[in-house]
């Protein structure tokens, strides 16, 4: 998603926000806000959680940009977190995430959109809802986040191989759940 | 055939998530400043002093197993560091607390307190932190707090109400503080627990409470950490353990998950959390928490597939009520129910092509959603009327249904008491939905039009700070009462157990000696601040219901409706408990049968039902499993159970196995003494012959603290062809068991339980009974489709 000279920026700015730059820090949040909201939105799955999570990861951003050591790209370092915290909020919801609102929403969204994307809206919903949190975190931050196996490996603090497994192990599930719709339809 | 990946790839590229709204960017980005320059200033601090100490209390110290590997000399200072940044986190995430752009209307005075809680926080940091042996998640809940204590000292005046709770809630906090909590810290110990577990709520994951599940790790993701936590997973974990120690995931146990799957009920957790097994913070989470942390089950991370499970409803796991050998256990005794809130779950659920999970329905309450025309008592002076029938089973042609039927007496306007209600409005973040909050508030401008000019009400909300909205006006203010509920508008977290006690303060206050007193709760059951264990709640409630303030819950929206605790307040609080997910489910409840909803015409109403092991072989009560009472209950006036409203319909089904029958699932034994007849009249004895049962019912007049007793024999004489509210009961019934896994159904189905309530559905002014074939079909399309995943 971002370009090097983008990373390196962001390096940058991380940096002298670590020591204690607070416009840096400032510029920092401002170019990130949206990818944390944006991350949080869909492992969430309601805007209200999203912007809660957000405002929560930024607050904590504030305190603990100071031990951001720059030893993995800053945005990585932020996937980290945000994902941290987005298991967390999901901890807290007693089990798993909040899908049934989210669904609700998803409703809400084919009602009004078009019926060929609706039918891909209710897929997605169904194939998200189809994988565990671990395979969904990993599918959210390959496939709508756009990071490398190795980057998203960073981010869920497991290897670049596990995440290889994983997005294999995606594969698998949402063939799985074709061929059901397949055998409902037939 | 498409690639799955890029399937998925171009539905996240479809379905982009919704842009920030820029209060709420503007809001995260102020907060994560404060919190910046906040770890600013401390920091300096914090680095001088440690250079100080450093020479001082390096040896001889213990080592928590998890910072072994460090050398002593870097210790202190990293230590130091990491206790700092523990604060200053849980500081950012107050911050962040009282700076969410849903939360900002509690008032401006959030951030001179955390400036306060931290420069008071780091002279704690020096007596406690580094001198403490272990430095594990007790010690972060003695500094925070000390952190906590601060803020509950500073924010009295701005938390109106806190401290009227403040005396029940340390009363209550030993159970959540942790065990042994060293000596020295223990004065600091209880309250903050709670606060300590409001911060937890928000720390994020890296030192978060990260359980370990009893599940290998399948996959080749390195476990690095060792939890020094220990097993109890609550308090937080060492910082060097944490971040690797994540839940382990479980994508090959998702299977056996839907299959084994046990749901912690909130009283198990409460016996967890009692016995000290669950961490300090996980009172905080609430039972999401303590169900994530609590040792046996192990099912709180995966959402196991088919979404059926995917919500995070919370429904308190029933076994079927078991069918009983009359010769065994003649007696059966059960509270009556007048809550509907399961069939509204059920038909939401169903309305959305998904089967509700098992634990949702309630059978007794589907029966009792409708509105069967049995005929009411000619007079108040007895408060309802009880209608028996008998007749055979639609799924199974061996056994017979008897219905007890009760119908309360309508009061007349007139007689109606003058009604002192107190609104209970949640208004937190999470009520804002179509199907929520202005839901509600149509729901309760219906109930205003059904007032007479003398009741009164009061609105009381409740989002991160209790308020009172509209102080107690009279109905025939309507105009006041409805342009206080337009101002209602949702926004920040959920301090439900606050809302409580104001409501009933305010309830009190103005207390209508002989009428009807009643909070009437609205949410979707999140209370995620304040009084946090369901318990504890539940004995608040009791303790009032002594008073004479009444509780009724009504139930909105879905995804995090928690309905067990719904169900818990509304039994306690001698109420009624609701679901309303439409309008009319609105007009229905607090609309025309408002005065059922609102007067009580009996209150403490049991049912015991003995069986004549001579007529009757086995007996199975169906439904009504959470409201089973001990049988010696049944004439102790001081054990609590059900009431009815005015015009109130309650109806219990049992299935009767006769003597003779071929559907007997017990068999004899072939040891037993045969009972000896005992010496009768012929005349006895034939009646004994005749009959299949003994019915008894204790009630209480509204007030009252002696309890009534009508009888009445259940006989041959009451065999009959079912009429169509017979007939339709028994098919609600057969549905709902037939949801809750058709264990007694046999081969009867979906189909049979469509065309046995289409046969019917009788007059049906409103509909509801159509509506209940269709969600029949819902439900079979729902079931068919499930069978082929």
């Amino acid at each position: 998603m971002t370009g090097p000279d983008d990373a390196a920026a962001d390096l940058a700015l991380a940096r002298r926000a670590a020591e204690g730059d607070g416009a840096a820090f400032a510029e920092l949040l401002g170019r990130h806000y949206d990818r944390i909201h944006r991350l949080g939105w869909r492992l969430l799955g309601s805007a209200a959680e999203a912007e809660d999570l957000a405002q929560d990861v930024c607050a904590g951003l504030g305190a603990r940009i100071r031990g951001f050591r720059g030893e993995a790209a800053f945005a990585t370092w932020l996937y980290r977190i945000v994902v941290n915290a987005a298991r967390d909020a999901q901890r807290r919801r007693a089990r798993g995430a909040r899908l049934v609102e989210a669904y609700t929403e998803v409703e809400a969204l084919e009602r009004a959109g078009a019926e060929a994307r609706a039918a891909e809206l209710d897929w997605l919903r169904r194939a998200l809802a189809a994988l565990s949190p671990e395979l969904r975190e990993t599918a959210v931050l390959v496939l709508d986040e756009g990071l490398t196996h190795a980057e998203a490996g960073a981010a869920l603090g497991v290897s670049g191989g596990t995440v290889s497994w994983r997005m294999a192990e995606i594969r698998k599930r949402l063939a799985t759940l074709a061929d059901r719709a397949e055998d409902m339809g037939a | 055939m498409t690639d799955e990946l890029e399937r998925l790839h171009r539905a996240f590229e479809a379905d982009r998530a919704p842009a920030p709204r820029e209060a709420a960017r503007k809001a995260a980005l102020a907060a994560a400043l404060a919190a910046f320059e906040a770890s600013g200033e401390a920091a300096g601090e914090a680095a001088g002093a440690a250079g100080a100490e450093t020479a001082a209390a390096a040896p001889g110290e213990k080592i928590s197993a998890g910072r072994q590997e460090a050398a002593s000399g870097a210790r202190l200072r990293r230590d130091r560091a990491m206790g700092l940044g523990r604060i200053l986190r849980s500081t950012a995430m107050k911050i962040s607390e009282f700076t969410r752009p849903r939360t900002l209307l509690m008032g401006g005075a959030s951030l001179a307190v955390i400036a306060l809680a931290v420069v008071a926080a780091l002279p704690q940091l020096e007596q406690a932190d580094f001198l403490a042996p272990e430095p594990t998640g007790q010690q972060t809940a003695d500094l925070d707090g000390a952190e906590g204590n601060i803020e509950t000292g500073t924010e009295t005046g701005a938390r109106s109400g806190t401290l009227a709770g403040t005396d029940e809630r340390r009363a209550d906090a030993p159970a959540d503080a942790p065990a042994g909590a060293p000596a020295d810290a223990k004065t600091e110990a209880e309250a903050p627990a709670r606060e300590r577990a409001e911060l937890d709520d928000t720390v994020l994951a890296e030192e978060a409470p990260a359980a370990p599940p009893p599940m290998p790790e399948p996959e080749p993701a390195p476990q690095v950490g060792a939890v020094s936590g220990g097993a109890a997973g609550g308090g937080l974990m060492s910082l060097s353990a944490a971040p690797t120690a994540r839940p382990a995931p479980a994508p090959s146990a998702s299977r056996q998950l839907s299959a084994g799957r046990v749901q912690a009920s909130p009283e198990q957790i409460g016996r967890l959390r009692a016995k000290g097994l669950a961490g300090a913070s996980d009172a905080a989470a609430g039972y999401a928490g303590g169900i994530a942390s609590a040792p046996a089950p192990a099912e709180a991370e995966a959402p196991p597939p088919g979404y059926q499970e995917q919500g995070r409803d919370r429904f308190e796991a029933v076994e079927d009520n078991p069918v009983k050998l009359t010769a065994e256990a003649p007696v059966s005794t059960f509270s009556i129910d007048v809550d509907t809130a399961s069939y509204g779950v059920m038909r939401k659920m169903l309305n959305q092509g998904v089967l509700p999970q098992k634990d949702a329905i309630r059978v007794e309450e589907l029966i009792n959603y409708f509105p069967y025309t049995y005929a009411p008592p000619e007079t108040a002076e007895t408060p309802f009327a009880t209608h028996v029938a008998v007749f055979d089973t639609p799924w199974n042609a061996e056994t017979q249904l008897v219905r007890i039927g009760l119908k309360g007496y309508e009061l007349t306007r007139e007689e109606r008491p003058k009604a002192n209600l107190v609104f209970l409005i949640d208004t937190s973040g999470s009520m804002n939905a179509p199907d929520k909050l202005p839901l509600l508030l149509n729901a309760f401008r219906l109930l205003v039009d059904r007032l007479g000019p003398e009741d009164r009400v009061a609105i009381v909300t409740y989002a991160g700070s209790a308020g009172t909205v509209l102080e107690p006006t009279p109905a025939s203010e309507k105009g006041k009462i409805l342009a206080a509920l337009d101002r209602l508008s949702a926004g920040g977290s959920t301090a439900g157990g606050e809302g409580i006690r104001q409501a009933y303060a305010l309830a009190e206050a103005n207390m209508i000696e002989d009428g009807v007193n009643r909070v009437i709760l609205a949410t979707d059951g999140d209370f995620n601040v304040g009084i946090r264990s369901t318990e504890e709640l539940q004995g608040f409630v009791e303790r009032k219901r002594e008073t004479g303030v009444l509780l009724s819950v009504f139930g909105f929206g879905q995804g995090n409706y928690n309905d067990a605790l719904m169900q818990a307040l509304a039994q306690n609080g001698n109420g009624q408990a609701a679901y309303i997910d439409t309008l009319s489910e609105a007009r229905k409840v607090l609309g025309e049968e408002a005065g059922g909803t609102l007067f009580p015409i009996a209150q403490d109403v049991k049912i015991q039902v003995e069986f004549n092991p001579a007529t009757v072989a086995e007996y199975r009560l169906i439904g009504y499993e959470t409201r089973a009472l001990k049988r010696e209950d049944f004439n102790n006036d001081k054990v609590d159970a059900g009431e009815i409203g005015s015009g109130h319909r309650v109806t219990a089904l049992y299935e009767i196995t006769p003597v003779a029958s071929a559907a007997r699932l017990v068999d004899d034994l072939r040891y037993a003494q045969p009972v000896a007849e005992p010496e009768d009249t012929p005349d006895a004895g034939a009646a004994r012959a005749a009959e299949f049962a003994f019915l008894k019912i204790r009630y209480k007049r509204p007030g009252e603290s002696e309890s009534n007793l009508i009888t009445r024999p259940i006989t041959r004489g009451d065999v009959g062809e079912p009429d169509t509210e017979a007939r339709f009961a028994a098919a609600v019934a057969g549905f709902g068991q037939l949801l809750r896994g058709g264990r007694y159904t046999g081969d009867w189905d979906f189909p049979d339980a469509a065309a046995l309530a289409a046969g019917a559905r009788g007059d049906d002014p409103w509909g509801y009974r159509s509506e209940f074939v269709q969600l029949v079909r819902l439900a079979e399309s729902a079931a068919a489709l499930s069978r082929q995943r």
